[in-house]
């Protein structure tokens, strides 16, 4: 085989991620599937998969208890030195872009695809935007010398925040691709799984941050 | 050949009772099941390829059997393990502390009057010790198997061991968990003194010691001092490249670099300084790894390893 | 659907791509086999080098520090690369899909992205062998953040390869709830199925903690993160619970496949139902969820407190019980059967004996009072291997003699397999049954020097080692040298629905999704007693 057609193949394969239950065959590509099956399996499948990401969450939520238990005053102290108004922008423009996301699930549901597309396009903004705040928060810490390794607080606060961030990041990027597929004409009432599924992740990285917020920043 | 090491703790007989009682009960249930196994095997082995044979599912009467059993054998064990290890954990009022300080690779020991030993631990035959222990550096852990006890030390936060030796003699200390190259090689002696000669071991002041190896010779005493003050652990003196430390052979009167560029001839007051703190002038090449021993060694001890590195030529 | 169904998987396409592209699951099956059969001859070779640098106290063939590398590449190797993936994700793929009657698994690509995420870390794992770490397999803190050696690129290798493991377990999950023939139901799924769908369970919920905490030992070293360093105000012995939380759960990701493997062969060797289905299923599932609750006692002597040890212990000798409610069931399907003793069959009554010993000297060291002092000692390595080599591996041995008809379509000539089988067995309690007797002595683990009062135990020890070695060699030779090209789709005569297919099987398993009617244990002919 040539190297060309195998790296071909791989980003072929790598670019159509979604089709949950492909053919075996090469030359069977849309081998029938009972529609509702796939629905059915691709949910149970991400929900396990939002369990691990829970339970990866977990590890720090537990370390966020032990700590705080034995350090209560690191934990005031660091907290009140946290800008609570970029934080609660933040956390407002994230459960906004859980709205949108929802408003997008609906939509294709009754395939109002420039609806989907155009909410798609606001819950990537708001990532983006989040992420921009988050930027400044860092630049700032870091320009006034807190580091992660300042204290026990912030090496929660930096950890905790920065793989919520990594999250934010892939999320845009599992949202982006399914935008560009939406408008490739890809999703229809009949075939909305994808968009489901990415909206349920999304959530989950909704749903952790608005545990990370009071837990970082209200407390102090 | 025995299986268990000496026993000279109040707290071994019973680990030994614990060990035994499991060991029984899995010697026999072992037994049971090979023989089991065995005698199935050979009794239903396959005749014809067409073999009746009975469809056996299922029975109730057999599972519970065998699930209340191994229960019962289990609660049982449980309840012996805990009861000698609240035994063990529980300090007695008339504990004698001694604090215990781990780090890579070596073990100090502080007494309450102030006397301080390096690797080799002292105490009194029938008393009930508490070592209150902390780690400088990694993990390490305190395993004196004559004792059948075991902590780890750690970094941050003390941790305790109680027990009380019930036979004289000297007896061993391994490191057991995990620290670097030096692991193994992180040991150290017991002492069980009789009472009296504890007391006279507490008020001596290290002179008799110097008595007692006067008709050695000092680079002797300096070889002996090697292996039990830890300086084995990363000296070598076969002149191997790629130690820890650098190698005593030919030590004496070599050039010495600096990391910070500057150098030295390695005579008898540098080589003192650098077992008392050895941190303050690095040998290029080599890590700030050993600890100081100023205060760990007394001085004739000191100048009998220089004796020692003299003669290794 | 294709009616292309008439080659087999093997035959299907030719050449790197039709492999490596695949999404077919018994080729994944064949791929991961593979890879873990490389790793484990590394690792291997690493453990044989071991046993020869303890020939003798002190130095033998290599230095301190070359042997704290190569117990550490054994161990995290033998771990990660080989013995977690091992059974779940090579027997796993291949036979579900074929034991529940489907074409495949649900997420056919998803599978492949797993495998490829599977090489990944490989790569990455095998790159950090060029300054490998010194930690050994469980990276315990301080320690860990401060070797110099490249503790980052390995740790980082195995967050990799737990994305693996979590992606083929959310896989497995699925596939045994939405994909069933019809008429399999539950208490007639294979007890593989049921094994598999445990450790699954398992691999889900575990991996992420041991992900996370990864995470932060990287960010430890590489930000100056300060949970786990004491200088900095950390807990190492909270690493110590976070790598636990998952490292247990482990141990019964590496072992319940190979439980599922037995509960599969030795009612086969005995024309008899597996017995009591039930309590085999449900105990796999009792073990699973049982074992997120005993991490601790890994930690008896640790410094965390007391009264968390007593309740460590206590759960851990609840975990006993569903084990030995296993051996049981295991031993009577035996009774009155008509048992053919080939060479899987052989592997499996050794996994029975070899785990019976495994497991009862987890007593030992489940009890407090005499764990604390064998804690850290040969004795622990002793029990862990007989656990994981005497368990695991002889399982994985047993199915890949069990299943080699119908995974190459070849036999192999079973007088060589028993020859080899010896060997192995006797190297392996040669090589681990002195380590018990060491450990009470109490010789510490991981030690590169020794008191001379303990070598004649090592001598023997690493003698064993070479028993055993030569045992692997003739094996792989045999299997390498099969004695007919053909094999047929049923010699064993299994009632399992694998078997109902030609062997090897056709790319897309079933020509139609077969209807099932009865147990997949409905061996024999005389009904004694119905309940």
């Amino acid at each position: 085989m040539g190297l060309l057609s195998g790296t071909s193949k791989f980003i072929k394969a790598l670019t159509y991620p979604s089709d949950m239950l492909p053919p075996i065959m090469a030359d069977d590509e849309h081998q029938h599937v009972d529609p509702e099956l796939e629905h059915a399996a691709s949910k149970f499948g991400m929900w396990l998969f939002l369990a691990t990401e829970v339970l990866l969450f977990g590890g720090l939520f537990a370390a966020y208890a032990i700590y705080r238990a034995k350090y209560p005053d690191m934990f005031q102290h660091g907290s009140s030195s946290l800008n609570v108004v970029l934080g609660s922008i933040n956390t407002i423009i994230l459960i906004f872009s859980s709205f949108t996301v929802v408003v997008a699930v609906k939509a294709i549901q009754e395939n109002k695809i420039k609806l989907v597309k155009l909410m798609l396009w606001i819950t990537i903004a708001c990532g983006a935007i989040f992420g921009i705040n988050k930027f400044f928060e860092y630049s700032y810490k870091i320009h006034h010398g807190i580091t992660p390794g300042t204290d026990i607080f912030y090496s929660l606060y930096y950890a905790a925040t920065g793989i919520h961030m990594l999250h934010v990041l892939i999320g845009m990027g599992l949202l982006s691709f399914l935008l560009y597929r939406t408008s490739k004409g890809y999703y229809s009432k009949d075939n909305f799984t994808a968009i489901e599924i990415g909206g349920l992740y999304w959530h989950l990285i909704d749903v952790i941050w608005i545990y990370l917020f009071p837990l970082l920043y209200l407390i102090g | 050949m025995t299986w268990l090491p000496p026993s000279a703790s109040t707290f071994a007989p019973n680990v030994d009772f614990v060990l035994m009682l499991i060991t029984v009960i899995s010697v026999i249930s072992c037994v049971l099941i090979s023989f089991l196994l065995i005698y199935f095997v050979i009794k239903y082995r396959r005749k014809t390829d067409d073999d009746p044979t009975p469809a056996i599912t299922h029975d109730s009467f057999l599972e519970t059997l065998w699930t209340i059993i191994p229960t019962i054998l289990c609660i049982v064990i449980f309840l012996y393990g805990y009861v000698y290890y609240d035994e063990y954990t529980t300090t007695p009022k008339n504990a004698y502390e001694i604090n215990v300080t781990g780090q890579s690779w070596i073990w100090t020991f502080d007494y309450s009057n102030g006397k301080k030993t390096l690797n080799e631990l002292y105490v009194p035959i029938n008393q009930p010790i508490r070592l209150v222990m902390q780690s400088k550096d990694v993990l390490h852990s305190f395993f004196v198997p004559a004792f059948r006890v075991k902590q780890d030390v750690v970094g941050g936060r003390y941790t305790f061991i109680n027990f009380t030796a019930t036979q004289e003699g000297v007896f061993k200390i391994y490191c057991t968990e995990y620290c670097g190259t030096g692991h193994s090689d992180m040991g150290g002696k017991v002492h069980v003194l009789s009472k009296d000669k504890y007391a006279a071991w507490q008020s001596d002041s290290g002179s008799k010691i110097v008595n007692a190896s006067a008709d050695i010779p000092l680079d002797q005493v300096g070889a002996e001092l090697r292996n039990s003050k830890g300086c084995v652990v990363c000296h070598n003196i076969d002149g191997a490249a790629g130690g820890t430390g650098p190698t005593w052979k030919g030590l004496f009167g070599k050039k010495r670099n600096f990391e910070d560029g500057s150098s030295t001839i390695a005579d008898e007051n540098y080589l003192r300084e650098s077992i008392e703190y050895p941190t303050e002038k690095m040998v290029k090449g080599y890590q700030p790894l050993m600890p100081a021993y100023k205060g760990l060694l007394a001085d004739y001890e000191i100048t009998a390893i220089i004796e020692y590195i003299k003669t290794l030529k | 659907m294709s009616t292309d169904n008439e080659k087999n998987y093997l035959e299907n396409g030719k050449g790197f791509s039709s492999w490596f592209f695949t999404t077919d699951h018994k080729r994944l099956g064949v791929m991961y086999l593979c890879g873990i059969g490389t790793f484990f001859i590394i690792a291997a070779i690493a453990s044989v080098l071991l046993r020869a640098e303890h020939l003798s106290p002190g130095r033998t063939i290599v230095d301190a520090h070359t042997y704290n590398v190569l117990f550490t590449l054994h161990g995290s190797m033998m771990v990660f690369l080989f013995i977690v993936p091992g059974v779940a994700a090579t027997f796993g793929n291949f036979l579900i899909p074929l034991m529940i009657g489907a074409r495949d698994v649900i997420f056919p690509k998803l599978n492949l992205y797993s495998f490829w995420i599977y090489c990944l870390g490989a790569v990455i794992f095998l790159f950090a062998l060029a300054a490998p770490a010194d930690t050994g397999w469980t990276f315990y803190t301080p320690y860990s953040i401060e070797s110099g050696t490249n503790v980052i690129l390995i740790t980082l290798g195995i967050f990799v390869l737990g994305f693996s493991s979590i992606l083929t377990g959310i896989n497995f999950i699925v596939t045994i709830h939405k994909l069933r023939a019809p008429g399999m139901t539950w208490d007639r799924l294979p007890l593989f199925c049921w094994a598999a769908y445990s450790t699954s369970i398992l691999q889900v919920l575990a991996t992420p903690v041991v992900a996370i905490t990864l995470v932060l030992l990287i960010g430890e070293r590489y930000w100056g993160l300060g949970f786990f360093d004491p200088a900095k105000g950390g807990d190492p012995v909270l690493f110590q619970h976070f790598f636990w939380f998952y490292s247990h759960p482990a141990v019964y990701i590496m072992i319940l496949p190979a439980m599922g493997i037995i509960s599969e062969i030795i009612p086969v060797f005995s024309r008899k139902p597996i017995f009591g289905y039930k309590s085999i299923a449900y105990s796999s599932l009792a073990i699973a969820l049982i074992s997120f609750l005993v991490w601790g006692h890994h930690m008896f002597t640790s410094g965390q407190s007391k009264l968390i040890n007593i309740i460590f212990s206590a759960i851990t000798f609840a975990v006993a019980i569903p084990t030995a409610i296993k051996v049981f069931n295991w031993l009577w399907t035996m009774y009155k059967g008509s048992i053919e003793l080939s060479a899987a069959m052989l592997y499996a009554l050794a996994f029975i004996f070899l785990f019976t010993i495994g497991g009862l000297t987890g007593l030992h060291l489940g009890a407090l009072a005499s764990t604390i002092h064998l804690h850290d000692t040969y004795f622990v390595v002793a029990h862990m291997h007989y656990v994981m080599i005497g368990g695991t591996l002889f399982g994985l041995f047993a199915a890949l003699h069990f299943w080699y008809p119908k995974m190459w379509g070849k036999m192999f000539d079973e007088f060589r397999a028993k020859i080899a089988f010896v060997f192995i067995f006797i190297g392996f309690n040669v090589t681990f049954f002195p380590q018990f007797i060491m450990g009470t002595l109490g010789m510490p683990r991981r030690y590169y020097n020794y008191d001379p009062e303990f070598t004649i135990f090592h001598q023997i020890s690493t003698a064993g080692t070479w028993l055993m070695a030569l045992g692997f060699i003739f094996m792989l030779y045999n299997f390498f040298r099969p004695i007919s090209k053909t094999a047929e789709a049923n010699p064993y005569k299994s009632k399992s629905l694998e078997w109902s297919i030609p062997s090897p099987p056709p790319t897309l398993n079933f020509d139609e999704i077969p209807t099932v009617t009865e147990s997949t244990y409905a061996y024999g002919n005389k009904i004694e007693r119905e309940t």
